[in-house]
């Protein structure tokens, strides 16, 4: 065995990624991160010190064996790298571009403490990608269940959910209401963030794994999840529709047509293509000058989106600090690079039109912090006078979104105050066999967290349905069935004596 | 879902057309006042249409369409029996409430005249004493009068020309309903906002209940883009989700004007390269003659391509 790694004798430096230059960018919509050379990726798997804490699985929201995969790659066992991700994420093209890794498995990486944190992201993504390229497909036996499992929504939830279930040998059906299958990951990231090459790859081995799509198909209208049930025959059926619905600011001057939200913005280019009008012909709205309200991953989306349409100035426009925005960091720092001008501690207050039903400009206000609020961030509280206007001519509302209402208009599913499907902690809903997961039941999330309440989900809906599942193995721990009588736990002790007369 | 064959074509006239597309679920699904997002063809925009009628038995859903920006000229060219659309997602929005009311007006001007037609059938079935009240520009565009007659206790025609029933357009026909019959529960108006908006005006010192399909600009109808916000009594809804139904007297209809103008330029330069790229081969256009615009399509060039029914 090769000597153990200490931090000493591992590479200091975290390997870079090769990136388009930010000039050189601006004018297209090709990926701005290029990925990992074979070199760069062996030497950044050097970085991993495979220590016995592995904090990093702990940090994943879906418990990725990472030192795992890495050992695998330090290997060249790429092929079994691969393997070792897809025992848990089947994504890991996507996750690798688009995971909040600072945050999670990076966040918490021993490396970290003293040096720069193991790569993981970029190592995840380099696999993924090299799986993508050689066609690669884990495809394990499965053992035929005779079960039908319908899935409502074909995001990152529905798309966890429905390979699981595949996999645990169901007939796997899922709807989507939009015309091509990938929910948010193909309407809500821009290519030069996520392909959509690479959303048709990962879909693709879904595809192998017995998984169908139906597109065009909105569920709730067209059949209700009760009719699911009752009706064409499901056996369990599990809703990861989404949070999308956005979110507008309620100032004055908010319905001007200069005005949208983010989620049209992208919808329109990335979905629609109407970046490439009239070739395709959605139309999209064009801006010189555009304030983009909002500092989260969606409105660095939305900044970057239009700096690459053409706009001269794109301004971010945040009430609180650079500090508490809550875009991934490269996501800040590549926009900063592109040129976007940030207005930290600055509130709209109204827009102002031309006249003609257009937008003119932006009325905004300074704040500054003050105490902490309920989420943990410096309260942001209007500086008094500070009034200002500027020119814009496009405003874009990145300011998140609520829970989409079809669900609730058309099934009986408990909701909660907000809007969200109430569930319990193994994710089953108010009716029999429904399950439901992702940011219809947590409120807008990231696309690792609904892919990990897809998988939970799944796990549920095979106890429901009593599939074997080798990841939770049968213990006898006292409130296992084996223990009670007729289901009836013996610690109740509420058996009333019956005399027989 | 894909490939929704459509099986029966009917041109009313060279701008007005009817297709009627296969898609059982749907039409066991639809309900008077919903809509489908339809998509030609992959590079295609999704355009909200109102579904005219739909038949249980038959499994077909039935869309009227008026030709008049890229897409639904294209459709017209395109669309022929035993073709395909490549998309069609519904029925969105939620259905009209057919309530147990005794008297009834359904009113539609134009293309609204189509979609309002599922409502009065519904009003029938439930009992209602029925007034239909449609409006066109002439007595060339006129169409599916039988079918209102078969389910009209009373049926109103007004034509802009007066070359059939009444001279004027529906507000004319409405006040008529009004002097006839001084105890109509409620209206139910589907056309251009120009003419809901007249609807509603005309309804309101009356202080009869007065509902409108609203059509603004949609991308996906299922609430997500926000794009089709209306303001309701000051409040902002989303048509696709929270309507498209709405107490005419408490829609911002200038609002709803101003926003169908969105995309006008983009929208001319489309049929523009559109026209240029293919010559008009479309048959109908020597066999019928074109009928000219009136003012009010000239005063309101609302970007009818995305809009429903108006």
């Amino acid at each position: 065995m090769a000597k153990k790694k200490t931090i000493r004798t591992i590479p200091q430096e975290r390997t870079p990624m090769r990136e388009q230059p930010a000039a050189e960018r601006v004018k297209n919509f090709t990926e701005v991160a290029c990925g990992y050379s074979p070199d760069d990726a062996l030497r950044e798997a050097e970085r991993c010190l495979l220590c016995p804490e592995q904090p990093c699985v702990a940090g994943c929201p879906v418990g990725i064996d990472i030192p795992g995969f890495i050992r695998k790659l330090g290997q060249k066992d790429f092929r079994g790298a691969y393997d070792v991700l897809t025992d848990t994420n089947l994504l890991p093209a996507i996750c690798g571009r688009v995971c909040p890794q600072e945050n999670q498995c990076e966040g918490v990486c021993i490396v970290g403490e003293t040096l720069e944190p193991v790569a993981i992201g970029r190592l995840e993504r380099w696999v993924g990608d090299q799986a993508i390229a050689e066609g690669w497909a884990s495809i394990p036996y499965i053992e035929p269940a005779p079960y039908r499992i319908g899935i409502v929504g074909s995001g990152p939830a529905g798309v966890a959910c429905a390979a699981d279930m595949a996999k645990a040998g169901c007939d796997v059906t899922v709807y989507e209401a939009f015309h091509l299958p990938g929910g948010v990951l193909r309407y809500g990231i821009p290519d030069f963030r996520l392909p959509n090459e690479v959303i048709d790859a990962e879909i693709g081995r879904l595809e192998k794994l017995g998984v169908k799509f139906e597109c065009n198909t909105l569920v709730g209208r067209l059949f209700t999840i009760e009719q699911m049930v009752d009706e064409l025959g499901f056996h369990a059926v599990f809703v990861g529709t989404g949070a999308g619905y956005p979110t507008m600011l309620g100032i004055p001057g908010d319905s001007l047509n200069g005005v949208l939200s983010a989620n049209e913005l992208l919808t329109r280019c990335n979905l629609m293509r109407a970046k490439e009008f009239p070739d395709y012909d959605t139309p999209l709205p064009l801006g010189q000058r555009v304030a983009v309200v909002g500092a989260g991953n969606t409105a660095m989306d939305a900044m970057r989106v239009c700096k690459r349409l053409g706009a001269e100035k794109v301004y971010c426009i945040y009430r609180r600090s650079r500090t508490e925005a809550p875009a991934r960091a490269e996501e800040v720092h590549h926009a900063e690079e592109e040129g976007i001008e940030f207005h930290w501690l600055t509130a709209p207050a109204a827009i102002l039109d031309d006249g003609k039903g257009g937008v003119r400009g932006m009325r905004c206000i300074r704040m500054e912090l003050g105490e902490p609020d309920a989420s943990g961030r410096r309260r942001p509280v209007p500086v008094p006078g500070s009034e200002h206007d500027f020119e814009t001519d496009l405003v874009v509302f990145a300011i998140g979104t609520n829970a989409n209402p079809i669900m609730g208009q058309t099934s009986t599913l408990r909701l909660n105050k907000r809007g969200y499907i109430e569930t319990d902690a193994e994710l089953a809903t108010s009716v029999a066999g429904v399950y439901a997961g992702g940011d219809i039941v947590t409120g807008a999330a990231t696309v690792i967290e609904a892919m990990g309440a897809g998988r939970k989900a799944a796990r549920s809906m095979k106890a429901y349905l009593g599939i074997r599942d080798s990841d939770q193995p049968y213990v006898i721990d006292g409130r296992g069935s084996g223990n009670r009588m007729f289901g009836i736990d013996p610690q109740e002790r509420n058996f009333a004596r019956i005399r027989i007369a | 879902m894909s490939n929704f064959e459509i099986v029966a074509r009917e041109d009313f006239s060279d701008v007005t057309y009817l297709l009627e597309v296969r898609h059982p679920l749907m039409a066991k699904a639809a309900r008077p006042g919903q809509f489908v997002i339809v998509m030609s063809h992959p590079h295609g925009e999704r355009i909200p249409l109102t579904i005219a009628d739909f038949d249980r038995a038959k499994g077909t859903i039935t869309l009227v369409i008026q030709a008049v920006g890229k897409t639904t000229k294209e459709m017209q060219q395109s669309c022929v029996v035993g073709s395909s659309l490549y998309g069609v997602t519904g029925p969105m929005g939620i259905p009209s409430h057919i309530g147990k009311v005794k008297k009834v007006a359904c009113v539609g001007g134009g293309l609204g005249v189509a979609p309002i037609f599922p409502h009065a059938r519904a009003f029938k079935d439930n009992g209602a004493y029925v007034i239909g009240i449609v409006g066109f520009r002439t007595k060339e565009l006129m169409f599916w009068e039988d079918k209102f007659r078969a389910c009209c206790d009373q049926f109103i025609v007004c034509t802009d020309d007066g070359s059939a029933g009444i001279k004027g357009n529906v507000t004319a026909g409405i006040k008529k309903a009004l002097r006839d019959h001084p105890d109509i529960d409620e209206f139910v108006a589907i056309g251009p906002p120009i003419m809901m908006k007249g609807c509603a005006e005309a309804t309101r010192a009356h202080k009869i209940k007065t509902m409108v399909s609203l059509n603004p600009l949609m991308v996906d109808g299922t609430g997500m883009c926000g794009g089709c916000r209306v303001k309701i009594g000051g409040e902002v809804k989303f048509a696709c989700v929270d309507g498209p139904d709405f107490d005419g007297h408490q829609v911002d209809f200038d609002d709803l004007m101003t926003r169908l103008r969105r995309f006008t330029e983009q929208e001319r330069t489309a049929v523009e390269r559109w026209s240029e790229n293919c010559r008009m081969t479309n048959p109908l256009q020597t066999l019928k003659t074109r009928i000219p615009a009136t003012t009010e399509e000239a005063e309101f060039p609302d970007p009818f391509d995305e809009v429903r029914g108006g």
